[in-house]
């Protein structure tokens, strides 16, 4: 488990990171987003004990990890701006890394050529950025992290390769309990892919919760009304969001489908209709509810 | 086997339900015929193994779907199925459909020979 508990972090009297908290269970997929300059790759060289902390804690399976080579093992990380050493091949890299990782995984390396056709004794720094990112999975997967820390994985990656690499990455989730943290602004591609789920803002994390929680304590509805029968919604009811077009109105309530159906229902609609959110439109709902910029959000 | 859509709001593991669910009723799954299991659909589709797990958690309580310790997921017969939800869920759906084609002036009697129809089959 990964544990991050009130870190903060401050570069030239910038607050960069503010009483930071974090929970990553074991076994699970995090998604982290936020705008840029949330805080976000920040967070993620303090969980790859690059950054010491000036305040708070960063803890793996309950130790802390900077300067400690026993846990840092265990963690493998493709940041967003990764390092090659000058003219140093695909091979030449595994053998560095290979020396780093007891737990590197050559019979992987093997495997893994067909997945990623590259050129295995080019430097690497000559190849296009996408066919960098690849070696970077190619590599980074053979190290066989127990934590796995992502910052933007798939960005330039062609839509078969982006496939490829969550396709391995989920096999390793479920066949080794492999725990992920990946930071994007794909909204769509983190609902396939996480079951828990942060969203930062300016060094804290605002909410962290698992996807299942956050899709069943959210409903939109479309309801028809008898005219001159339009009922004011009010407590118990939380209602985040109310619009209408014509004689359709469409509410946005926090609570599960089933209550808040039943809870309509009394006020006799001509028509209701309760349907499901995209993690996208819970993003908007949740931050519009705590007068967080919309905007700045989704990006 | 299952295909999703990306621009359907539905989450995922609805999806997957759903899916899954159309399989075992249409007969494509034959009642105890091996499910994939919960790994091999989380790398063919690319999706997170515990959302898949959570599909099959309730389809399992539904009792579309039995699992065996060790073996994997079975569909279940058709009686075995406690349908009562989403039965009561179909006929609402079926009374929606009604309606509108009474609206577009099919006549009860057609509506009758379509029933009878789908006994046909």
């Amino acid at each position: 488990m990964i544990e991050v508990k009130d870190l903060t972090k401050t570069f030239d009297g910038f607050t960069a990171l503010d009483k930071t908290c974090v929970t990553v269970p074991d076994g699970g997929v995090y998604g982290l987003v936020g705008p840029n300059g949330a805080g976000k790759s920040t967070l993620i060289r303090h969980l790859t004990g690059i950054y010491r902390p000036d305040s708070g804690q960063v803890l793996v399976d309950g130790e802390p990890v900077y300067e400690n080579p026993e846990k840092k093992a265990l963690i493998a990380a493709i940041p967003d701006d990764w390092y090659y050493f000058q003219s140093a091949t695909i091979q030449d890299m595994m053998k560095f890394y290979r020396g780093f990782y007891p737990a590197f995984d050559m019979a992987r390396y093997e495997k893994f050529r067909e997945v990623f056709a590259l050129p295995e004794k080019s430097p690497i720094r000559r190849m296009s950025k996408g066919m960098q990112k690849q070696a970077a999975f190619w590599l980074t997967m053979c190290c066989r992290p127990r934590y796995l820390i992502l910052d933007e994985p798939v960005d330039g990656l062609d839509p078969v390769m982006r496939r490829q690499v969550w396709s391995i990455m989920m096999s390793d989730v479920s066949e080794h309990g492999t725990t992920v943290l990946v930071s994007s602004h794909n909204l769509r591609e983190l609902e396939d892919v996480c079951d828990h789920v942060g969203i930062m803002n300016k060094g804290r994390v605002l909410i962290e919760r698992s996807l299942a929680d956050l899709q069943e304590n959210i409903v939109k509805l479309q309801a028809v009304w008898r005219p001159g029968e339009v009922p004011v919604l009010s407590a118990p009811l939380e209602v985040l969001h109310t619009s209408h077009v014509g004689r359709v109105y469409t509410y946005i309530v926090r609570g599960s489908t089933r209550t808040i159906t039943g809870r309509l229902e009394q006020y006799q609609p001509l028509m209701l209709e309760a349907l499901p959110l995209s993690l996208e439109e819970i993003f908007i709902y949740e931050l519009g509810g705590e007068q967080y910029a919309v905007k700045e959000i989704i990006l | 086997m299952l295909s999703l859509n990306y621009r359907d709001s539905q989450p995922i593991y609805g999806q997957i339900k759903d899916g899954l669910r159309r399989l075992i009723v249409t007969g494509a799954l034959e009642p105890d015929e091996k499910l994939p299991s919960v790994r091999a659909l989380a790398i063919d589709l690319a999706i997170n193994p515990n959302t898949i797990q959570r599909a099959y958690a309730e389809l399992e309580r539904e009792g579309f779907i039995y699992s065996v310790a060790g073996k994997g997921s079975f569909a279940a017969a058709p009686d075995r199925a406690d349908t009562l939800e989403r039965k009561s869920l179909l006929i609402d759906r079926l009374r929606e459909i009604i309606a509108e084609l009474r609206f577009l002036q099919v006549t009860d009697a057609e509506l009758t020979a379509l029933m009878g129809e789908g006994g046909g089959q």
